[in-house]
């Protein structure tokens, strides 16, 4: 198999509350043949919360972290859903109007950087299905998670809005019935449960300002994969992660019933199914029980 | 289109029965249908009620999507019956499809909904031009092609609910105005000729109400068959209540400008720091979560905050680009 080589573009909760999410990803491109080069010069992607406060410094920024992607010549993949929508929807903007273009690159150019355009930008999940193929995948995999029902999380910015996310990746996806993260769930030997809440809100985005929101959603969302039998959730998204493994507390008491189940990143779930060796995936990193392995 | 085009396909719909008069529950009645690629989903309900079952309840008018009656969900998708294709949804969702009212809880006969929130949400933002209008004017008063490009479409609403139905926030906080209204706030505010200043633009920041609240999961975006892009006009109201000044400190305004401190500081997030910016001295509320974060090794202390490689390029960024002031 030909080495694919992408720009990676880590987002801040790698870095920090999320460590297992960058190990989990490390070992994962490794199984699968990929060379990841790392953009360390990238800023934070704004969250989607700058945007509220200050959209033309969030484009020149996020304009900024792709610059340096197409200064490798290279595909941008994130490993954030909400970085991939920050990041699409501003080369999404600056591609589909001139004029925002040459501002953005009129501030750029103080600093020697253009963005062009010549970059996509691709979740990592959609990179490995479209460039690597989910048949390949399950050739590769040496440890069926046979024995698991899995329930899939796909993270509203991964899959809405959806015009936007299918401009960057071949294998469409309708948020109202998606199916990339179910397909890999299968391609790694599992069996992927099917509940209301798989496409629906964690409530991350509003854990601050709105903390009861949040929680009820987080505990719908996993209380729907339990009464689906889930043995575990998979997410692509780390702040879906964070949600749903961090604040179980806070959620079991909104919704008035008890919730945990062991949350896998989407690179965790494959690299166990690849046989990365646990350490490698950063299971020690999680507050709910992974009890599994 | 020529007759020989059209094909055929058995459909199993499962369709939401409940009448608030006599039934305890609602229950699901089965129809198995053979549909054209002709079809629009109006035209399933409208055969239920006229070859099926004639007590079958649902609302329409326009038949052309502009009155906004028909909204219904199909298959948990926000559908405005009159304007989807059944080729379409049988594609999306293949040959079982479920047909129920936009909101469940609010199900007074079959698809019909009682829609009091949406319009008493609709109410509250003012949704009317607030001017002193001149009733004897002496002159016209334009509004020019890019003025009115700024409403953005807001003005294509048709009010169907489908969006405010979709939203997860209007499920669980019944304060919430929900992205319909907020849509409706924005053509206002959008409008040159409005005059409203503070008075309508002060409640979009209020807690619990406000756009705030907005969990930001592009739900209304998906859901609106106008293509109105609700979550863009809630967007814009956050940028005008830091434009124009109205958006006072408080935990959510703080965590939005937080981003910007930390970038500056970093390039990359500092997540500690952004969440004591936020809260301030409630903080406390974090510790025990964040006690069991920093155990697993969750937590970056300050000291070893990452950066960002060219963090001076960042930082010159940051000055020269910002727009906004807190």
């Amino acid at each position: 198999m030909k080495k694919l080589k992408y720009a990676l573009f880590t987002g801040c909760t790698a870095k920090q509350s999320t460590p297992e999410q960058m190990m989990s990803t490390l070992a994962v491109a490794k199984k699968l043949n990929i060379e990841l080069i790392e953009l360390t010069e990238a800023s934070c992607c704004g969250a989607s919360h700058l945007q509220d406060y200050d959209d033309f410094l969030s484009l020149v920024l996020n304009a900024r972290n792709i610059a340096y992607a197409e200064k490798h010549e290279l595909t941008m993949v994130t490993i954030c859903n909400t970085c991939q929508l920050n990041t699409a929807m501003t080369k999404h903007r600056l591609d589909n109007n001139a004029e925002l273009k040459a501002k953005v690159n009129e501030k750029l150019a103080e600093v020697g950087l253009e963005y062009k355009g010549t970059s996509n930008v691709i979740h990592f999940l959609y990179a490995i299905i479209d460039d690597i193929g989910l048949d390949k995948i399950k050739e590769m995999v040496v440890t069926p998670l046979s024995q698991f029902n899995i329930a899939p999380f796909y993270g509203c910015h991964n899959i809405r809005p959806s015009e936007l996310q299918n401009e960057s990746h071949k294998s469409k996806e309708n948020p109202y019935n998606p199916t990339s993260l179910d397909d890999l769930i299968i391609a790694c030997g599992g069996m992927n449960v099917d509940y209301t809440e798989k496409n629906k809100c964690c409530g991350f985005h509003v854990e601050l300002q709105a903390p009861k929101t949040a929680s009820i959603l987080t505990g719908n969302a996993i209380a729907g994969a339990m009464d689906g039998n889930a043995d575990m959730m998979v997410t692509p998204c780390p702040l879906c992660h964070l949600k749903l493994d961090t604040q179980t507390k806070h959620a079991s008491e909104a919704i008035g019933r008890e919730v945990e189940l062991p949350i896998l990143h989407m690179q965790q779930m494959l690299g166990l199914a690849l046989g990365c060796p646990a350490d490698e995936l950063g299971l020690k990193h999680h507050l709910s029980k992974v009890n599994f392995v | 289109m020529s007759t020989h085009n059209i094909n055929t396909q058995k459909v199993n719909f499962k369709v939401f029965r409940f009448n608030a008069d006599v039934d305890y529950l609602p229950y699901y009645e089965d129809y198995t249908m053979e549909v054209t690629s002709e079809e629009v989903v109006l035209d399933i309900l409208n055969r239920i009620k006229w070859d099926l079952d004639g007590s079958f309840s649902y609302r329409r008018s326009c038949r052309h999507g502009i009155c906004g009656a028909c909204a219904i969900k199909l298959n948990g998708r926000a559908t405005l019956a009159c304007k989807e294709n059944m080729n379409d949804m049988i594609k999306l969702f293949g040959n079982d499809i479920t047909l129920e009212p936009l909101s469940i809880k609010r199900a007074v006969k079959d698809m019909i909904i009682d829609k009091a929130d949406f319009w008493q949400k609709h109410d509250a933002v003012k949704p009317y031009l607030i001017s002193d209008i001149d009733e004897y004017p002496e002159h016209e008063h334009l509004v020019s092609p890019k003025q009115a490009e700024e409403l953005d479409d807001a003005d294509l609403c048709i009010q169907c609910g489908a969006c405010h139905y979709a939203c997860p926030v209007v499920e669980i906080n019944d304060e919430f105005f929900g992205p319909a209204a907020f849509a409706k706030a924005y053509r206002f505010e959008a409008d040159v000729r409005d005059e409203a200043g503070t008075e309508r633009l002060t409640e979009m920041h209020k807690e619990a109400q406000g756009v705030w609240d907005c969990v930001k999961c592009f739900e209304c975006a998906e859901a609106c068959p106008k293509d109105i892009n609700p979550i863009g006009k809630i967007t814009k109201l956050h940028l005008m209540l830091f434009d124009k000044g109205l958006a006072t400190s408080t935990v959510a305004s703080r965590h939005a400008v937080g981003f910007k401190n930390s970038i500056a500081k970093h390039g990359m997030l500092d997540e500690g720091t952004l969440v004591l910016y936020s809260e301030g001295p409630s903080i406390i509320k974090h510790i025990p979560v964040a006690l069991q974060m920093f155990r697993k090794g969750k937590i970056v202390l300050p000291w070893n905050m990452p950066k960002s490689d060219n963090l001076d390029e960042i930082q010159k960024l940051v000055k020269s680009s910002s727009t906004a002031k807190f």
